[in-house]
């Protein structure tokens, strides 16, 4: 077995193990830790694709940003876990048997490919070779030209995602001191200072 | 045995399914639910980059981008769902999800 099979089955094997233990983990805390391990794994197979790039934003997006943002969540909540596991073994079997039926079509729909001929002509936007122009140039020559609508497209998606989350996260709660700036500087010396006259010998009460 | 397009296939495949297993498992937890979906769409970005790959086409590792753009999105929104409906509730169970009637 040459060095890219060997480490074509590690990575596969290690992302499907930690996918499965995404899924039965009794700690939503572990759960969060395989996903990040399955999420590095499927780099590893991105970059044995040769999408460098990909590989890259895989890890810098999932890990950095979204396991991060799942393992806030689960520690910030403070939820009885175990009791939502409680249905765990009754849904076991009828899921057991979707999935395995699924499985099932899906192999033999991806073993049984092939590329009819033809089809190597209709290549939109060939990869160039490696040795000339690196995986990220090439990538951003293409998304920046032809694909420059689905990229501001991504963008937008992105702005209303984190306008979203702001809005529904915010909330003012009552009775928690807050500066207002249009109250301060709408004070006046008349509203701010007052004047009496004390006479002496007497207090101000 | 040389690692062809099937195997990568075979790998999405066996990734698409434990995803919609999780989601089938974990009926009650909802953010066991959203990694499984995070599992999905990871299987769906192995499937793009390894026709990409193996055809020789650029255009699957853009798509590829979009997706990872339109996973990191969902995540955000949904997880910000959840600390919402944990304020209200004080619970993530999803038979409780049932306050509009829907």
């Amino acid at each position: 077995m040459t060095i890219a099979g060997f480490f074509f089955y590690l990575f596969a094997f290690v992302t499907v193990a930690s996918a499965l233990m995404v899924i039965s983990a009794r700690n939503p805390v572990h759960a969060v830790l395989f996903l990040i391990l399955a999420f590095f794994n499927a780099a590893g197979l991105f970059l044995l694709l040769g999408a460098e790039f990909i590989a890259l934003i895989l890890v810098i997006v999932y890990v950095g940003a979204v396991a991060v943002l799942f393992l806030f969540v689960v520690m910030m909540l403070d939820v009885d876990f175990a009791e939502l596991r409680a249905g765990f073994a009754k849904y076991l079997p009828i899921g057991g048997l979707i999935g395995g039926i699924l499985l099932a079509q899906l192999l033999l729909v991806v073993t049984a490919w092939t590329v009819a001929p033809q089809e190597a002509l209709k290549i939109a936007e060939p990869i160039p070779a490696a040795s000339l122009v690196s995986n990220t140039e090439a990538i951003g020559r293409v998304m920046y030209t032809k694909y420059i609508y689905f990229f501001q497209l991504a963008g937008m998606v992105l702005l209303v995602a984190m306008i979203g989350a702001i809005v529904l996260t915010l909330r003012h709660r009552e009775g928690v001191k807050r500066q207002d700036v249009a109250t301060q500087v709408a004070r006046d010396p008349s509203a701010a200072i007052e004047v009496r006259q004390v006479e002496s010998g007497k207090g101000i009460g | 045995m040389e690692i062809g397009l099937s195997h990568y296939l075979s790998v999405g495949a066996i990734l698409f399914t434990i995803g919609v297993f999780g989601i089938f498992l974990n009926r009650k937890n909802v953010i066991v639910i959203l990694m499984s979906v995070e599992l999905m769409l990871l299987a769906v970005n192995i499937n793009m980059v390894a026709f990409s790959s193996f055809l020789g086409d650029l255009t699957g590792q853009i798509f590829a981008l979009l997706i990872l753009t339109v996973a990191a999105a969902e995540a955000a929104i949904g997880l910000a769902i959840i600390v919402v409906y944990f304020r209200n509730r004080g619970s993530i169970a999803v038979d409780d999800i049932n306050m509009m009637k829907g």
